[in-house]
């Protein structure tokens, strides 16, 4: 059976995938101002650059379908359905954040929506994401979870542990390699050895090499692998090629690329762009919903980080809540 | 001569250890070309070469592991972990080899490695960023803890641990990094590993510290002496093996002891100090031993970082308890 694909997309749901998108890029760049202004503490990474690979795969999956993400997790949490304002009091640390303020940018989870957390340590999500889809399997859901993983984190033993036992468990497992070519400083160029696709072959999982910045393209990649997985034929890899557009973490310095393969990336390869461009090329939808769009979003965000600025910081009696049930 | 702050040290001790040893190599995350995320090896790829600095993949449990199979077989790795939250993959490698390697094979085999981790809250970081589990390691038979409170101690106590025979984990406080600067002459001299530092002498009560916990001590010292009290200050630097001679023998003295870490308070460093007081040094106890801690919680996320962490009006008041008591 074909997957079905992007392009033949109802309107309504082009709208919705665009929108993902454009929450993301605006939360981002908020994000990204506010952290220089000096308003959020602790330490930030950013997804700009790579919603169409958060998008292209959230638009498959429901509230019982389990994603673990990475320390560059808010393009994930809010294409799983976190609530936006919630999230930016998360990042700002306060009371009523997401995680009451306890979890921050790099680890804000939402169980309701199936968003098992962003995560401080790379390579923590997989084996976490192993256990899920047991889970899944074991209870019947019917869900599939999925382990957003960087090309850093390809590299942990965490990583490859978890595909081996998916493989021979027959997991409804999905592991997404991130590549935006940078683990920090490191290039994956030069860090990883062989290749995903081979990795992926070398434990007897399908795999596919999708380009990042095409929402479609990883649309079509991810129906075909989710879809494997809920028909019970076990897990899949897929390999997206994509580019973060800040640095690694928010005050990084960024030596290790130049400036302008940031701005070709930018001028070029723009998910955000290649979708508009897309769409209404092919009469899909028309630049005045596009921009309709785009302006309820931005105000939308605008007012998650006026609210988050607003919002009362956690007291003490907070510090020894959560540790134990009973404490 | 100039002045250097810790993490400059770290990298002067690092630089002079390559450059009388060439066994000497750095391995890491991020440690080559970007010179590591807090600038500790910064300069080192281009001086030596990537054959002795080598940035890693990104695989904690490989670099503690490896290190491991270059100690035993003839090299000195000097390994950095980014953050201390990220070296618990590294414990089943240090625990269940390197710290027994030497005990395993009758001392045929040794483990000559340095596990280098930036630790400690105070710079608004999320939990694996900001923690103090300095006692687990402290807990493993064949593991050296050594935490620098100042430059000079950095760089001696850094060449020392490069040079010693045995795996030592080297934590630095990195709230600290860039606090003060101190002149510190590279001269390759090195500190011993095995007696605290005594940085104020006193005669009414011993506080005893290390890490960046010892900024915040001699401050209370400090207020401690306005009020006619005098403290004496110990760094206890060297966590394992513990000198506990120099901290009964200022005891004995004083009679009074507070012990102030950021680490959580349940099973912590302090623990163990005032058990050995207890153990061996009863009698000269005027009053409870008693310790000004973190909280045994997640270390929190900056909003409540200050609630968390011991400052000076804890552990003042503390204090205060101590010497009304008796």
């Amino acid at each position: 059976m074909m997957s079905p694909s992007g392009m033949q997309l109802p309107r309504e749901e082009l709208v919705r995938a665009y929108r993902m998108m454009c929450d993301i890029r605006h939360f981002e760049d908020s994000v990204h101002d506010e952290f220089a202004a000096g308003s959020i503490p602790g330490f930030v990474h950013l997804y700009a650059g790579e919603e169409a690979s958060a998008v292209g795969f959230m638009m498959h999956l429901n509230d019982a379908d389990r994603i673990a993400s990475t320390h560059r997790g808010h393009g994930h949490c809010i294409a799983k359905g976190c609530d936006v304002k919630a999230m930016m009091k998360e990042i700002y640390g306060r009371a009523d954040g997401l995680c009451g303020g306890k979890g921050g940018s790099m680890h804000i989870a939402d169980l309701t929506k199936g968003m098992m957390g962003a995560n401080g340590i790379v390579g923590g999500g997989p084996p976490l994401i192993c256990g899920a889809a047991l889970s899944a399997k074991t209870l019947k859901t019917g869900g599939v979870a999925v382990a957003f993983v960087g090309d850093g984190g390809s590299n942990q033993g965490t990583t490859l542990e978890s595909y081996n036992l998916a493989k021979v468990w027959n997991l409804p497992a999905i592991f997404v390699v991130e590549d935006n070519r940078y683990a920090e400083s490191t290039a994956s160029a030069w860090s990883v050895g062989g290749s995903q696709l081979k990795r992926a072959e070398g434990f007897g999982m399908p795999g596919r090499k999708v380009d990042g910045h095409d929402f479609f393209d990883v649309y079509d990649a991810a129906a075909e692998a989710i879809g494997r997985a809920r028909n019970g034929e076990g897990p899949s890899l897929v390999h997206v090629e994509t580019y973060r557009y800040y640095g690694h973490f928010e005050g990084d310095a960024i030596t290790y690329r130049t400036p302008e393969e940031e701005e070709q990336m930018k001028t070029q390869k723009d998910c955000l762009k290649i979708f508009s461009q897309r769409v209404t090329e092919t009469g899909l939808l028309d630049a005045s919903a596009l921009e309709e769009v785009e302006a309820e979003s931005r105000s939308l965000i605008e007012q998650a980080v006026a609210e988050a600025k607003a919002a009362p910081a956690p007291g003490p009696d907070k510090l020894l809540t959560d540790v134990y049930v009973s404490y | 001569m100039a002045e250097v702050n810790l993490v400059e040290a770290v990298n002067m001790a690092l630089a002079r250890a390559m450059e009388e040893d060439d066994n000497v190599v750095v391995l890491g995350e991020d440690v080559g070309v970007n010179g590591g995320v807090f600038r500790a090896t910064v300069g080192l790829l281009d001086r030596f070469g990537k054959e002795r600095v080598m940035d890693t993949p990104l695989a904690e449990s490989l670099i503690a592991g490896m290190s491991i199979g270059m100690a035993a077989m003839g090299l000195k790795p000097v390994a950095e972990i980014q953050f201390m939250g990220f070296i618990y993959p590294c414990v089943d490698q240090l625990v269940c080899h390197a710290s027994r390697l030497r005990n395993r094979t009758r001392g045929r085999l040794g483990c000559p490695m340095v596990l280098r981790a930036p630790f400690g809250g105070g710079i608004h970081a999320p939990e694996h960023h900001s923690e103090s589990t300095e006692a687990i390691f402290a807990h493993i038979p064949g593991l050296r803890v050594v935490i620098p409170s100042s430059p000079s101690r950095a760089y001696g106590l850094l060449l020392a641990a490069i040079r010693d025979p045995d795996p030592v984990i080297f934590l630095e406080p990195k709230r600290i990094y860039r606090l003060v600067r101190q002149e510190v002459p590279d001269d390759g001299t090195a500190l011993p590993l095995d007696v605290c530092f005594t940085l104020r002498e006193g005669t009414d009560l011993t506080l005893v510290t290390w890490g960046a916990m010892v900024h915040e001590t001699l401050q209370a010292a400090d207020a401690l002496a306005d009020q006619g009290i005098s403290a004496e200050v110990i760094d206890v630097a060297t966590v394992k093996p513990l000198d506990a001679e120099s901290i009964l023998i200022s005891v004995e003295k004083t009679g009074r002891c507070v012990i102030v870490h950021e680490a959580a308070r349940t099973a912590g460093m302090g623990a163990e100090i005032a058990a050995r007081l207890c153990d061996e040094g009863l009698l000269s106890l005027m009053a409870p031993v008693k310790r000004v801690t973190g909280f045994d919680t997640v270390m929190p996320l900056p909003r409540s970082e200050h609630y968390y962490m011991p400052n000076v009006k804890r552990i003042l008041k503390t204090c205060r308890e101590l010497v009304d008591y008796a």
